[in-house]
């Protein structure tokens, strides 16, 4: 098994695009598969190529119409980069992610990568209409985040590319929220959760509003029927007028964590909390 | 290692000082630590990122240590439990005099969690210290102490543990005798330490639970892998293959011949440099598989014709257990109201950080096992039985024990590396994964309980039937034990007249399930306290009122026909808890007047729990020498798996010696020098080894007191070597260093054995079973999300009669961590073989999702126990679940009769009841 850790991007592009590899940046999800395999006998690894020393990959930048995570981000250092309310959700769910020493690894790219229905940045990147920046060796480009998750661990990354930023438009006026339903405190994998955005106007009628679920399909999906329906309607009602039926497209599984319609319901709950705490939030601000 | 490919160097910073290691650029950091630099202190609980035990400061920053690969250390500053550091070092005292500490195993990882934490935010609110330690699971303190300790370094607060004079340790908090190299790193768990050059065992296992296989050219393997210097099968095994609890059934083999029972069962063993054996893929040995038709569950292997899993069990069932006294029929006629109920458990994990780990060494015809244990001379018995070697030539060394709570009571790898050692004749270790430690090593029983319960008008409990199916899995284990103690525990702690309760043990083909915290008892007090909720609603008795209307008391007599002469302190323990109920009470009820989403609730259950083997012999025996030196030697044989035996024995030994614990130093369970004192299981080691060592102290405060004819009241003091005996104006000094044996050394030694009283049980479960008993009553409050079917625990009040605390702190810890057990249990614990077989798909509570815990400790003297002592150690875990299950219920309506109730199960019973409604 060959180990590689380049130092520059160029390199890392040369070694992805000449040599079967695991990427591997913060581990979080390379070691405990790792561990998975070789506790029923299975030893083997694939090269690996160590992203973390490239120093193009890291950093955050504030820019007048965006943020550009580097894709080594790791989870505390989104939440401590002081970014607009926009950008809440995707910290509570920086700080819902495993237990301090998994978001002190973890990176936000490989959380979309690894592409866990569960995954718990997911949803909010949705809901921010983020795009994803990847490069090869035949050089950049840049997709929706929602044309980069394909399914279930399944994503439009190239067995040349690697990501190598999230670039999170901004959306003025608006905030945002996430919620985490787990079996316990910390540590915990989320059996659903929602993120969503929204904006409102100074009659506090919604302007933009953009709502994902994750954990409740192969891949998170945005509710774009319950968006429709909320534009134009005051944010204090909007809890209101979720109906389950803008929960259809969604379609959970039954695991060891819950069952499929209890999701299904647990969803259509945590929708309605995020717009009652987005809206509770508007309230705070305007007192 | 000639098939140790060369491996670049890297240089890091560790503890401040430059360090260059040759090492895999991919293995972790924590392995490298600990393999590399001899760094052991860092350990490893799951190589996975989901326990914490490995955490590690890196730049500052927590991480677990088993997530970075070694490469991504370069250059970095990794701070690691070793280090000489002022906040470390406050962190260590705190833990040290809270009794923050108690297995170990997570200490080094909590200590530098908090050590983070603390350098971020000197000044942390409780959320935040959950928040800043979340991620760092510990299965023993419940977390309670380990908050208390941070708290008190945030404040500044000067953290010593008392000193116990002489005569005044018994009662005092003192600090664990074994707790320094726990807050240092520097115990040695079973993983932590083996001979120079010692060879790896890695256990080859079945991924099927029933299948026939044959094995191919293992000659031809060996051949091709020149690290490899055994493959062992089961023919290689020198003596019995098998092993198992009781004499009389030895039915687990060591490495299956050709037949396997459950996935995770054994079937090879690579032995070889590390490399090697786990260099191999299972894939590429030739074992041939013919899978056939699995057992699952009880109703499978009950079920006709179903094929039996071992040939002398025709119809799968292990064992039966029964008790009947009274005339249950005519019971349930006297009742006015009768409750029944269908109750089901799963497969709970017993979840210690520490997964089994230790070496084997021969020397000449001797075999030397140093592993985790909690029961070394049974080790002792079966490594002589599969090696075919007598008992003299096997010495068992138990290493710290990083937790256990019953699943180290059968041997796992004991056989493999003793086999292994003996065979190369070259010391072989072994270091289970996380996933084989679940996988393969014993479980809680899964449970099945009818039950039916009946009472009067006033309250009065007039009958109790019960039928209960236990999951015993492949092998025996410990199933008949917990066949037969449920029988004897099922009514609760309670005057019931009428019984009848009956189990059976049975076989499938799943993983052995054995002892669990309890055996079988916690099971099957939510069946009992369930259907007693229901009949205090029938009757409209207030839930507290009815259990204290039928406590049992000192005078009562218990199901087995045995009179509670003594500590039965149970009504005291529901007194203590009244005044708090009432509030909780009425606050759930201000609460929840006026409607909405979360729902408050309170439960209360009871339980009692018999001290010791259920009416067999289980003696244990303790010795102290004095030395030329003026040192007392406590050869204390009881392991301690972190709940704090060794600091309790010693505290016992030394009133009844009349010196102080500091006079001691300690050896512990070392077959060659320490006499049998039984397992650590059953509750057992304070009360019956407690006896043996407050009789060993007697013993030899007598012969002292004969040397220097002084009388009983004498007082002894020790300065050196020169021992003064003060009786009255009457003073000796006795110069210890020219008396004795030069041989030894030792001038004197006591010695004290203790056997609990018990008589058999007849064929309707009537004597006495145990010679004493715990009682406990616990309130839980809780708060449901009607939505989300979320529930948490808010408060327990939790009343436990251990006939005296012989050290506070440590009986608390021990109820805390009950607590967190049996808060598990109710809500989140389920083992599924191959599906929940890590520590992120297997929850436990964390730091989180503790409640707040007040204690009341009730002291009803046990005469018969050391200083009027008995066990808590089972009793902690009991009464938590179904007080849960009884909060549940009185916030939502909804009578939860299987556990863990997941957000989705508690979901699904409130749709329907609302549907009913």
């Amino acid at each position: 098994m060959h180990y590689f850790r380049p130092t520059s991007l160029a390199d890392a592009l040369a070694i992805r695009a000449d040599h079967d590899v695991t990427v591997l940046a913060g581990g979080t999800d390379v070691y405990p598969v790792r561990t998975a395999r070789r506790a029923w006998g299975d030893p083997a690894h694939k090269d690996v190529l160590d992203i973390s020393a490239v120093t193009e990959l890291r950093g955050i930048s504030e820019e007048a119409d965006h943020v550009r995570l580097g894709a080594l981000t790791t989870w505390s250092a989104l939440a401590s980069a002081g970014l607009p309310p926009l950008f809440d959700g995707y910290v509570q769910a920086a700080r819902a992610v495993g237990g301090v020493q998994v978001q002190n690894l973890g990176t936000l790219a490989g959380n979309i990568v690894t592409a866990s229905p569960a995954g718990d940045g997911i949803p909010n990147l949705l809901a921010l209409d983020a795009m994803v920046e990847l490069a090869s060796r035949a050089g950049t480009r840049t997709l929706p985040f929602a044309g980069f998750a394909t399914g279930y661990r399944q994503t439009a990354l190239r067995p040349d590319e690697i990501v190598t930023a999230l670039i999170l438009p901004k959306l003025t006026g608006a905030r945002s929220t996430f919620l985490k339903l787990g079996a316990r405190a910390y540590l915990v994998i989320s059996i659903a959760m929602v993120a969503a955005v929204v904006a409102t106007d100074a009659e506090d009628r919604i302007t933009a509003v953009r709502i994902a679920v994750g954990a409740c399909s192969a891949v998170a999906q945005r509710l774009t029927a319950l968006e429709a329906a909320l534009l134009g309607q005051p944010l204090g009602q909007a809890a209101g007028l979720v109906m389950a039926g803008h929960l259809a497209g969604l379609a959970p599984i039954d695991d060891v964590r819950a069952t499929a319609a209890y999701r299904l319901a647990a969803a259509e709950s945590l929708v309605r909390d995020a717009l009652t705490d987005l809206a509770a939030t508007a309230a705070r601000r305007a007192a | 290692m000639l098939d140790r490919p060369a491996f670049p160097t890297v240089s890091l910073i560790v503890n401040g000082t430059d360090r260059t290691v040759a090492a895999d650029p991919f293995a972790s950091l924590a392995d490298t630590l600990r393999e590399g630099l001899g760094l052991t202190g860092t350990k490893v609980g799951c190589d996975a990122g989901d326990c914490g035990a490995c955490t590690v400061l890196m730049d500052g920053a927590q991480v677990c240590a088993c997530l970075v690969a070694t490469a991504q250390a370069e250059g970095r500053a990794i701070t690691t439990i070793e280090a000489a550091d002022p906040l470390i070092d406050r962190l260590r005292a705190a833990f040290l005099a809270a009794g923050a500490a108690q297995c170990g195993i997570c200490t080094p990882g909590m200590i530098m969690a908090a050590a983070d934490l603390l350098a971020r935010n000197p000044s942390p609110t409780r959320r935040e210290i959950e928040d800043g330690i979340g991620g760092v699971l510990c299965r023993c303190t419940g977390y309670i102490k380990i908050i208390e300790a941070i708290e008190a370094v945030a404040r500044g607060a000067n953290a010593f543990a008392p000193v116990a004079e002489a005569g005044a340790a018994v009662g005092a908090r003192i600090a664990r005798a074994d707790g320094l190299p726990k807050v240092q790193g520097t115990d040695r768990f079973g993983a932590d330490f083996a001979p120079e050059g010692a060879l790896w065992l890695r256990a080859v296992r079945s991924p099927h639970a029933r299948a026939r296989f044959t094995l191919g050219n293992l000659a031809a393997v060996k051949a091709a892998h020149p690290g490899l210097e055994a493959i062992l099968t089961a023919s290689d095994i020198p003596g019995a293959n098998s092993f198992g609890i009781f004499p009389t059934i030895k039915d687990q083999p060591v490495l299956a011949p050709g037949f396997v029972r459950y996935r995770g069962e054994a079937i090879l063993a690579l032995v070889g440099s590390r490399a090697a054996v786990e260099g191999i893929a299972d894939a590429a040995l030739p074992i041939t598989w013919e899978v056939e038709p699995a057992l699952i569950g009880v109703e499978a292997a009950l079920a006709a014709g179903a094929t039996p899993l071992h040939a002398n069990i025709p119809d799968n069932v292990l064992t039966r257990g029964y008790l009947e006294t009274g005339d249950v029929a005519e019971g349930h006629r006297l009742g006015a109201a009768t409750a029944e109920g269908r109750f089901r458990t799963g497969f709970v994990e017993h979840a210690y950080i520490e997964p089994e780990a230790g070496y084997a060494i021969r020397v000449g015809d001797r075999i030397e096992v140093t592993a985790c244990t909690q029961a070394a001379v049974m080790d002792q018995e079966e490594v002589a039985r599969v090696v075919g070697i007598s008992m003299a030539q096997v010495r068992i060394i138990p290493s710290a024990c990083g937790g256990g709570f019953g699943g180290k009571l059968d041997v796992s790898i004991q056989p493999l590396i003793a086999v292994a050692a003996w065979l190369t004749k070259k010391p072989v270790r072994i270091v289970y994964s996380r996933t084989e430690s679940m996988a393969s090593t014993t479980k809680r029983h899964p449970s099945q309980i009818h039950a039916l319960m009946s009472a009067d008008a006033e309250g009065r409990f007039t009958a109790y039937e019960m039928t209960g199916d236990f999951n015993t899995g492949a092998y025996a284990s410990w199933g008949p034990t917990v066949a037969n103690r449920v029988p004897v525990h099922a009514t609760g702690p309670y005057k019931v007249p009428h019984v009848r309760n009956a189990t059976r043990a049975v076989h499938t083909n799943e993983v052995p399930a054995g002892a669990f915290r309890g055996f079988g008892v916690p099971q099957a007090a939510l069946a009992g306290e369930t259907l007693i909720d229901d009949l205090a609603e029938r009757l409209g008795i207030d839930r507290w009122a009815i259990r204290r209307i039928n406590a049992i008391d000192h005078g009562d007599r218990t199901p087995t026909g045995q009179i509670l002469h003594a500590s039965a302190g149970l009504p005291q323990c529901l007194d203590a808890v009244k005044a708090g109920y009432d509030t909780l009470m009425a606050e759930a009820a201000a609460h929840n007047a006026p409607g909405g989403r979360m729902a408050r609730g309170v439960g209360v259950a009871c339980m009692w729990y018999g001290c010791g083997n259920t009416s067999m012999s289980n003696p244990s025996k303790m010795r102290i020498t004095l030395g030329r030196d003026g040192r007392l030697t406590f050869l204390n044989g009881a392991v301690d798996i972190g709940q704090g035996s060794s600091t309790v024995l010693l505290q016992i030994a030394a009133d009844a010696l009349g010196l102080p614990t500091a006079a001691f130093d300690f050896v512990v369970g070392d077959t060659d020098r320490t006499p049998d004192a039984g397992k650590t299981s059953a509750s057992r080691q304070t009360f019956v080894s407690g006896n043996a060592a407050k009789l060993a102290g007697m013993d030899l405060r007598a012969k002292i007191l004969a040397l220097a004819n002084a009388g009983p009241q004498a007082r002894m003091s020790l300065d050196g070597d020169r021992l003064t005996v003060e009786d009255g104006e009457a003073s000796r000094v006795i110069d210890l260093s020219v008396l004795g044996s030069e041989a030894d050394a030792i001038v004197l030694a006591g010695e004290g054995e203790y056997d609990p009283p018990t008589t058999a049980l007849d064929a309707r479960g009537q004597g006495i079973p145990y010679a004493t008993y715990g009682f406990a009553a616990q309130v839980a409050e809780v708060e449901v999300d009607r939505l989300l079917g979320t529930v948490k625990v808010t408060r327990i009040l939790a009343a436990h009669d251990v006939g005296r605390a012989v050290n506070p702190t440590l009986t608390e810890g021990q109820i805390h961590g009950g607590i967190a057990q049996g808060l598990g249990l109710a809500l989140m614990e389920e083992y599924l073989p191959g599906r929940t077989e890590n520590l992120h798909d297997y929850l436990i509570p964390t730091a989180g999702d503790m409640p707040e815990i007040t204690i009341h400790l009730v002291e009803d003297t046990e005469p018969e126990g050391p200083f009027g002592a008995k066990g808590v150690g089972e009793p902690a875990l009991v009464a938590t679940a179904p007080a849960i299950l009884g909060a549940i219920r009185h916030a939502v309506g909804v009578r939860m009769t299987e556990v863990p109730v997941l957000p989705h199960r508690l979901w699904a019973a409130m749709q329907g009841r609302e549907a009913a409604e």
